[in-house]
Parts: C-alpha cells; structure tokens; sequence
C-alpha cells in the first residue's frame, strides 16, 4: 500500500449527500478479478451517456477537476454495498483523499485499507471548502496527515480527527495481515480457548 | 457482579482475541460466508503472499450475484465476465479446501440465505462476508457484518477482524402490528424514521414484541436492512423460535454438543440495566404498509401518502429529493396509489424465503398480473425453491402470469441478465432504490412481497388491505 503523508492538489466538488457505492461504481463493473483499472468507470453513469460519451457538465469531466486528487462531498459519502470497488476506483482515477461531514461505515474502513484518507469536518468547514473547490485550479487544497488539517486555498486551517492506529497505518502503508500474523501466538490462544468452551462453533 | 452487558456487548466479549492499549481489537471470526463478485482479489492477493485460508472449516462460499436464474444456466453461463467470476470461486473453493456449493447445487442460493438454512449461522456467533447484508444474520442473535475484500483476505489469512467495538443502540417496536403490516414495512419505517445514516456507528439491537412476535424469516427481513439504517450490524436476541429454527439444520450442533451449545444461547440477552448509546422506540400499531417513493431507503411513506415537496426537507436533503424525484419520474404531489408500474420483483436476501413467497402467493391467488405488468419470482436458495414448489406456489405464480425463476440474487442488483429497462418502474421485495441499482435508468420501489403482489395485479402501487 502506498503510505500518504500529505497532498497539495486539485479538489473536485460533489454538493451532494448519500452519495453511494452504486454511484461511485455501478455494479456491471464488479464483474472484475482485479483491483486496477476502475477508474475510467468512476461515477460511470453520471459521468457517462448510455452511449458512452462524456456528459460535459459532471465535474470529473470539466477542467481542471480531471485532475483532482481530493473529493469533496455532502454527508454519508459512500453509503450502501461493501464493494471495495468503490476506493480501488476512486484510487485508480487518482483521487487520494475524500472529505466529508460523514462516511458510511464500510466504505470507511476500505478507504484505509487502500491508502485513501477519508477526512471528517463539520458541514461548515466543508462548505467552505466545497466553496474553495469550485474555484478549480486558482484554489489547490493541501491535506497534512501528520498535522492532521486541511489547509483552504485562503489559508484557513481545519483539523481534523482521526483514529491514531489508522494514522500510523496509513503514514507507514503497513498491511494489515502482516500485523496481525505477528499476533499468530494469540490468535492460536484465543482458538484452544474456544474449542474448550464452545466446541460446537 | 459485573456491570450489566448488552447483548452485542456479550457477543464481543467472547471473540476479543488480543486487544492493544488503544481499544483495538482482534475480532474471531466463526464463520466467514464468500460469494463470486468480492473475493478473487482477496485469493489472488493470498496466493501473491504464500498464504493459506487459515480455518477452511469456518468458510462456505456459494456464487450468487451474478449468476444467471434461468433453466440454461445448467449449460453453462453465457456472459463472459461472469463465467470467468463463476469459475474462479470455483477454483479458489478447490484450492483452498472450503465448503463450497456450486450453482446447480440444490442448495446453492443468496449467500444469506444459504447460511441459515444450512445452519452454519448460529446464536453468539460472529459471522462476516464481502457483502453489506450481512447483517441478515443478526436475527439469531450472530454479531454479523459485511467486510470490504480486503478485509475477506484478512479473515481468509487470520481468521479475525482488526476491529474497534461500535455504540450500543436499541430499536425497540412495541404493540403488535395490524394486518397487511409486515417485517418489510417495520424495516423501512424505522429507516424512514432515523434515516440512512441514523445508524452509523452503531450495532442496533431490535426488541419488543412486535419482533418478538416475528418469525424468524421476518427477524432477518428485519436485520437485513440494518445496513440501510446505517449500521454495522442489526442483532436479536435468540429465543425459542431461534432453537427451533436451528435445530436439526444440516451443520447444527447435535447431541451433548446442542445441549452445551443451548445452554449458552439462553444467555445471550441484554442485561437489566445496561447502557444504550442510542435509543428509538416505534409503535407497531403506528405502522402502516409502506413504499419507498425516491432513491434512498430512507424515502419512505406509508401507502396512503402522496409524492413529497422536495421544499419540505432540509439542507443537502432538498437538492437530493429533487434529483431522485426527476430520476423517478414523480411529481409532487401524486397520491402514490395512482403511480403506475411496469414490473414486479419478489425475491433478494430481504424478502427471497419460503414465507415471503407465501405471502405473495396468497395475495396472487386466483389473480392475475394487470395488462402490461412484467413479474419475476426469484426464491432465494433452491431448497426455498423446492418447498414451494412442494407447496404449489410457483403454480399460483406462473398462473398469475410471473416468470418462476432459479435460485440468485438476481433483479436486486442486476449483475446477471435480471434487469430493469431505462424508465421502466418496478415494484420490488429487495432492499435498495439507488439509481441503476436494477438496471441503468430502471425506478425502484421497495415493499413488502404482498404489497408487490398487490402493486402487481392492481398495475399500480397499492394499499394490500384492500385484496385481503
Ligand atoms: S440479494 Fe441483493 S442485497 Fe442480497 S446479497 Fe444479493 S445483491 Fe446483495
């Protein structure tokens, strides 16, 4: 996993809330075995004609936003499905971080696990960001992971919250399983336990 | 004595497997349930380590979205993409020795609904799969989640979660519920209630005697859509009907080993006294059938309303009603009632078991589909197809005019053949409205499998205390 230290770059805004996994990347395109190579499907029906030509006025297709590294959207951004599609899209299209006033709780999680950093703000912290978005280029949005803030192109500074083992994850691009296997000797505990007290399960 | 514990409480407790200073813990897993559509990354990404499935024994993978529900998919799958998904569960199930059921399996069906049925879901159970409705589980009292495909590698790898306990909320429905009122319209009037995100952060336990009045096809309807509300997981606790569902199911416990296993079931309830982060109580009685109207679950009305003013919401929300309006094709206003509808649905791992077809079969009888109505019957498991026809349902069904179909997640998301066409309006039993979620422009109105029925034969949504 790729570690994500801090950003400087083009913010795409999405004023809308619930935007959801089918959104994000509709299911025809789950029918892949592989994790790359989503991103020209990103937000494909709203980011597409049923012919398949580009709908000029969706964001991710006007200039300078083809280029955004950083989404910003209304409350509960990702609810729905579990598909991890959802962040290898948004990765593959190159946006590195997602700023909120919520997330669903899945899409949450998987955008840790793929390098992607989802940032909680309050609504008016993301208003005036969402403002500074629309500005496009004249208005690049920096996000310091470390620092834990987002910077606004006036210089205006938002912290923000996050969960401090995902943090260091997340610095470092550690891979979970890795961790966890040098736990081996507890989860071979915890399994001798079980068969003792509960040996039907 | 110590403090009182909440049910979810209980559940976690038993599965903490290692916990750091800073509240993460390592979850045990009991049983890790994979389909074709979220694991060939996770296997690939097994084989590229060298690892193995740590508990095969505790995995059961069974294709289900995007297989195809007709007769010739015993010849093979014809779309390309599929097939090659189809097959590659296949190989991964053969090379790394899981309990596997092939799609023309009689037992092959929806992964949640397979679980149950074959009784590898049980009470105190933790129990995860690369799918959000995963939280069909929770009836039994089973902490159950839906997991990212990272995570379905971890669990394959470690047979655990890297997981931070959630908040303790409780939805309690009291009263009983009238008739034509179903487990499908508590579901969606609590999320109509609490919206789409009401449950973020939380584990939700349902309590009450309306739930407790419910069968267990009707806990896990309920359950089903926890997710929708926003949580991780729904739970209910365990209670006779739960032991009688179980026992006997082909990997139940038997013997000394059920005795021992019953004994900690009975358990299994929240404590006198115990903290809630969140509480939410509904009146059954208040219930009505319901209807979605818009494109979120949480755009919920009871039957008798009309088409809302985007002007009477709030914030983000009006924009959002009016773009699902248009995407609808409503207009303010309308007495839902007079929508007219295309097709109807009855099936997904909300409403795809042998009760939900009954239902609907009992509202059909001696009915027909109205002119120009399209239906499709898609029984969630081959077993559930079986019993009903055994029962003669899908007889009153095909006579009706509805397409019988195999077993599939089919119409509920679209990923096979099963699809709605551009504009065209469909009455359906599953658990999402999303845009395209049935097919790419397609309208979505989720109810119960009687109010389906009813919508059918009336050719328009319908109030299903009107037929009975
Ligand atoms: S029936 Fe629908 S909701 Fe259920 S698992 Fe299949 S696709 Fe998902």
């Amino acid at each position: 996993m790729t570690p994500f230290t801090s950003l400087t770059g083009i913010a795409a805004p999405m004023p809308l809330v619930n935007i959801d996994t089918d959104m994000i990347i509709p299911k025809q395109f789950l029918k892949t075995i592989q994790r790359t190579g989503l991103g020209k499907n990103l937000f494909d029906e709203m980011r597409y004609t049923p012919d398949g030509r580009e709908i000029p006025d969706f964001v991710l297709n006007r200039e300078p936003w083809r280029r955004a590294e950083i989404l910003i959207a209304g409350a509960n951004f990702g609810c729905g499905s579990s598909r991890e599609h959802a962040p290898w899209a948004l990765l593959d299209f190159g946006i590195r971080c997602v700023i909120a006033p919520s997330f669903a709780d899945i899409f949450h999680g998987n955008c840790f696990k793929n390098g992607i950093l989802p940032v909680t703000l309050p609504q008016a912290a993301v208003d005036h960001l969402m403002e500074d978005a629309q500005k496009g280029a004249n208005a690049r949005i920096t996000v310091n992971l470390p620092e834990q803030t987002v910077t606004a192109s006036d210089g205006t500074v938002f912290a923000f919250e996050i969960d401090p083992f995902r943090k260091h994850c997340l610095l470092h691009g550690l891979d979970d399983i890795g961790l966890t296997l040098e736990k081996a000797a507890a989860i071979d505990a915890y399994e001798a336990r079980l068969k003792a007290e509960r040996p039907w399960v | 004595m110590s403090a009182p514990k909440t049910l979810y409480d209980k559940i976690w407790d038993a599965h903490v497997a290692h916990e750091a200073p800073d509240g993460t813990c390592l979850l045990y897993i009991d049983r890790h349930l994979v389909h074709e559509v979220t694991s060939p990354q996770a296997f690939e990404g097994l084989r590229m380590a060298g690892r193995r499935v740590r508990c095969p024994g505790r995995t059961i993978a069974v294709p289900d979205h995007n297989v195809p529900t007709t007769r010739d998919r015993e010849q093979g799958i014809a779309n390309e993409e599929s097939r090659i998904q189809v097959e590659t569960l296949d190989r991964n199930a053969r090379e790394f020795g899981i309990h596997y059921y092939p799609v023309n399996d009689i037992r092959q069906g929806i992964v949640h609904i397979v679980g149950p049925e074959q009784g590898w879901t049980l009470p105190g159970m933790t129990v995860v799969c690369g799918d959000s409705h995963t939280a069909t589980h929770g009836a039994f009292g089973a902490l159950a989640h839906g997991i990212g495909t990272s995570e379905v590698e971890h669990v394959l790898a470690t047979q655990t979660l890297i997981q931070k306990k959630s908040k303790n909320m409780k939805v309690e429905v009291t009263g009983s519920l009238g008739p034509g009122v179903t487990a499908k319209d508590i579901t969606l009037s609590i999320i109509g209630r609490t919206g789409t995100a009401g449950g973020t952060g939380h584990v939700i336990e349902y309590c009450g005697e309306a739930i407790r009045g419910l069968s267990m096809e009707g806990r896990m309807t309920v359950c089903n859509m926890a997710i929708e509300g926003g949580a991780r997981a729904g739970l209910i606790a365990p209670d006779e009907k739960t032991f009688d569902y179980v026992r006997g199911r082909p990997h139940a416990p038997k013997g000394a080993a059920w005795e021992a296993a019953l004994a900690w079931w009975r358990t299994l309830k929240s404590d006198e006294g115990a903290h809630w982060d969140k509480v939410v109580t509904i009146r059954a009685e208040e219930i009505a059938p319901v209807v979605t109207w818009g494109t979120s679950p949480e755009d919920v009305l009871p039957i008798t309303g009309s088409v809302p003013h985007p002007e009477e919401f709030e914030g983000g929300k009006v924009a959002a009603a009016r773009r699902s309006l248009d995407y609808m094709g409503l207009t303010p206003g309308t007495r839902l009632q007079d929508i007219p509808i295309d097709a109807v649905f009855i099936g997904s791992c909300t409403n795809g078991r042998i009760e939900d077809l009954r239902a609907a079969a009992a509202v059909l009888k001696g009915r027909r589909l109205a002119e120009g109505v399209r239906g499709m019957v898609v029984p969630g498991s081959g077993l559930v197809r079986l019993q009903a026809e055994e029962e003669g349902l899908d007889r009153i069904f095909t006579e009706a005019g509805f397409e019988w179909r195999l077993a599939g997640c089919s119409m509920c998301l679209g990923m096979n053949p099963d699809q709605l066409r551009p504009g065209e309006r469909c009455a359906a039993t599953s658990n999402r409205n999303f845009e395209g979620r049935q097919g790419r422009g397609g309208r979505t109105h989720l109810m119960s499998p009687a109010m389906a029925a009813a919508a059918g034969v009336m050719g328009r949504l319908t109030d299903v205390r009107e037929l009975l």
